[in-house]
């Protein structure tokens, strides 16, 4: 039987199992959507961006495990998915973004809405499609599928003309995908994994750094395993939260330039690394020519390209940090390392990062852990990116893989709210809380239309400062507190949220946090807090941009007592 | 002196884009390629990559994991510590009087290089060798002025019975068709 380009990619995707797609429609797609009607089995998911699909799809991805998938028009619904492309792209997210293009016969004469999205998103996929014959179609989806969920997990972008859609043709379903260039490595090399163990049997302050490798991994047990087994700390990149329970005593929470001092302080003092599916970002490392002097590593990944890419490494393990993990943990020696989990326990008396100061004013940190105490810790949080991320990764407790969803490598700010529909549609049995800042969410609130149109019951927090806070803080800090660009005007939230029929409160002291958070959580439906914080309340511990680990500052203990010489610490890398 | 001149042989899908995706990977991690030379194998559908990196200034360990990675890869080696044919092929379009003529001839002739074409004023000069040769070559022309000068950049295979699927450098058994 013939069937139509459109019908052989909707079979296709269902094939993948594939059953939310978050889209927009436009010329070159609409034989696709045409086609829509007959496959009812597909969710199409209408954005009010672009952008907002593809951070939708990432944050579908995260909270559920499956491929998210986008799906925008040629020209400027392929740019706009750019940024969300790239996001997922950093932070490793399974993705498959469908582009409509203009016909064959139109390709490369400048016609209307034509851009050349592959040669756009060369560097920012792990790899593209154009498909320039429908016969091609059925397999080209299957590899980019095969390719986003595997391996390195990551974006793949399909790029089809108009009139491949309308092409009818007989279709063969490939048996199995056969791609000659790309076998991801799976078991770690024996011998590594040998003298990974050694090294951990020898070492006398080893610490665990976990990342996100870990939860696309499924290893959250064996992690835990090997971290109770043989008594080593834990210590979580900001992807890496909820790999380990963080309510674990063996939990020593984030390390980075907005991490617990004493988590980067034992990182600073230990004698072997262990990197678990995690990549040294600069964030996460401080200054690399100071990152853990006295210390071996130990690196396991499953892309090769990242062992020595940023950090000297004495144990390179390529492999499934599961698959690593089983095998190292049957040669890795129960330990007892009390002392050196205590000396970190005394790091942590000494620099209670995490405490909350007393007084009536609302301060951010104070209601992030309202939501905690309020969820009892069982929701998934998405944040935006800047004070909001830290201050929501630093004071909720996250005890599951999935329960934080984040832009970690690109910072895409405006990706809280998309990427939290999206999260609540993976999982719509949990409570999603979307934890913005007041800049992040006015680059995309036009998302709120979506939850509303296609019901979707996100909460969501804005910590409103009036302020860019995070560029604030550094003004402050390290530019003389000249705040160029980054006072915000911002619209009534509350009457922005009416307007699109959710109902919102607006909360400007402590008091009445709690309530609110619970009216939230009692309505069925979306839900907006306004919650006017502090304007300056600046984000610590920190590690000033261009020092070490070991150098981290804690909050000073009122805000006069700033440190005088803070404008001469050296700035690298904004 | 230690060697820091890498080669690495690349075979490479023959797939429209396959080219961008590794130039475009050189651009974007800021590798510095010295030259790179592409055309086609024994074996259909196969382009092969002659690519040679300076290894002081660009970490070629980084350059063959991330050309790896390419999906149109199908396998990247370093051959540089390999028993190499490294071979360049230059045309050299060198200005030639009736008086200059003859001696250019003779350096031609001690080169073991071809004259493929002569014109009033002019002939062009086809060398291959390696490097050094084709550079002499041109330094010793140079002083009849050159008019144009197009090299192809190294090519490079192993001595020996084994092919590219099955030969390695050293760190063959871990660039074996591993993706990440």
């Amino acid at each position: 039987m013939k069937l139509k380009g459109a019908e052989i990619l909707c079979e296709a995707l269902l094939k993948e199992g594939v059953e939310t797609i978050f889209g927009f429609p436009g010329g070159a797609l609409l034989p696709l959507y045409d086609t829509f009607p007959q496959y009812p089995q597909l969710r199409h998911v209408l954005v009010r961006h672009e952008q907002g699909a593809a951070h939708a799809a990432e944050g579908y991805a995260r909270s559920s495990g499956k491929v998210g998938v986008c799906l925008a028009t040629s020209g400027p619904g392929a740019t706009n998915l750019v940024t969300g492309i790239a996001n997922a792209y950093l932070d490793s997210s399974p993705m498959v973004a469908i582009t409509g293009q203009v016909a064959r016969p139109f390709i490369g004469k400048d016609a209307f809405q034509e851009v050349d999205i592959t040669g756009i998103t060369l560097p920012i996929t792990k790899h593209n499609y154009m498909v320039m014959a429908v016969g091609d179609l059925a397999q080209v989806v299957q590899e980019a599928f095969h390719l986003a969920r595997t391996g390195r997990p990551g974006p793949v972008l399909i790029d089809i003309p108009r009139d491949v859609f309308m092409e009818e043709t007989t279709v063969s379903w490939p048996e199995k995908v056969n791609l000659s260039g790309y076998k991801p490595t799976l078991a770690g090399h024996p011998s590594q994994i040998k003298r990974a163990a050694r090294a951990i049997n020898e070492a006398t302050r080893p610490v665990i750094l976990a990342g996100q490798g870990v939860a696309i991994s499924g290893a959250y047990d064996e992690l835990r395993a090997l971290a109770e087994q043989a008594q080593i700390p834990v210590i979580t990149t900001l992807l890496g939260i909820g790999t380990f329970p963080e309510s674990h005593v063996l939990s020593f929470g984030m390390l980075g330039m907005h991490g617990m001092a004493y988590a980067n302080m034992a990182v600073d003092a230990s004698d072997l690394v262990i990197a678990i599916g995690m990549r040294f970002d600069d964030r996460a490392t401080g200054r690399v020519s100071g990152f853990a002097p006295k210390a071996k590593v130990v690196h396991i990944d499953i892309d090769p390209a990242e062992i020595g890419k940023n950090v000297r490494v004495d144990v390179p393990i390529v492999g499934d940090v599961k698959n690593v993990l089983k095998v190292l943990n049957k040669l890795v020696e129960s330990g007892d390392r009390h002392e050196w989990v205590r000396q970190i326990e005394d790091w942590r008396e000494e620099h209670p990062a995490l405490w909350i100061r007393d007084g009536d004013d609302l301060i951010p940190q104070f209601v992030v852990r309202k939501i905690y105490e309020v969820t009892g810790g069982d929701a998934i949080i998405v944040t935006g990116v800047g004070q909001n991320q830290m201050w929501a990764a630093q004071h909720f407790y996250y005890d599951r893989p999935g329960s934080f969803i984040s832009s970690g490598g690109l910072g895409t700010m405006g990706f809280e709210l998309p990427a939290a529909i999206g999260a609540k549609i993976g999982s719509p049995q949990k409570t999603v809380w979307c934890i913005a800042g007041d800049g992040g969410f006015q680059m995309t609130l036009q998302e709120l239309a979506t939850a509303v149109q296609d019901r979707v019951a996100v909460k969501i927090a804005i910590l409103n400062n009036g302020f860019l806070g995070m560029v604030r803080q550094w003004q402050e800090l390290f530019h003389n507190k000249r705040y160029v660009g980054t006072e915000l005007w911002g619209p009534d939230f509350v009457k922005l949220a009416e307007a699109y029929g959710i109902p919102g409160l607006r909360v400007t002291d402590r008091v009445r946090v709690t309530a609110a958070i619970e009216e939230a959580m009692a309505h069925d439906g979306p839900f907006l807090i306004d919650f006017k914080v502090e304007p300056e309340e600046n984000v610590y511990p920190m590690v000033p941009p261009g020092a070490s680990l070991g150098e981290s500052m804690d909050a000073p203990k009122k805000r006069a007592e700033a440190p005088a010489d803070s404008a001469k610490l050296p700035v690298s890398n904004i | 002196m230690a060697v820091t001149k890498h080669t690495l042989v690349a075979l490479v899908e023959d797939r429209p884009g396959a080219l961008s995706r590794v130039a475009s990977l050189f651009r974007r991690r800021g590798f510095n390629i010295e030259s790179i030379a592409v055309g086609h194998t024994e074996t259909p559908h196969l382009s092969r990559m002659t690519i040679t990196v300076d290894g002081a200034t660009t970490a070629v360990e980084q350059v063959r994991k991330q050309l790896d990675k390419v999906v149109d890869v199908v396998k990247v080696v370093d051959i540089t510590a390999e028993n190499l044919v490294a071979r360049d092929l230059a045309l050299i379009k060198v200005k030639a009087t009736p008086a200059t003529r003859g001696e250019i001839l003779q350096i031609v002739d001690i080169f073991r290089a071809n004259i493929v074409d002569v014109a009033s004023d002019s002939i062009i000069v086809e060398v291959t060798g390696d490097e050094d040769k084709v550079d002499s070559l041109f330094q010793l022309l140079r002083g009849f002025g050159i008019k144009e000068m197009a090299r192809t950049g190294r090519l490079a295979m192993s001595r020996g019975p084994l092919g590219p699927l099955q030969g390695g450098g050293k760190d063959a058994p871990r660039g074996r068709g591993r993706k990440g």
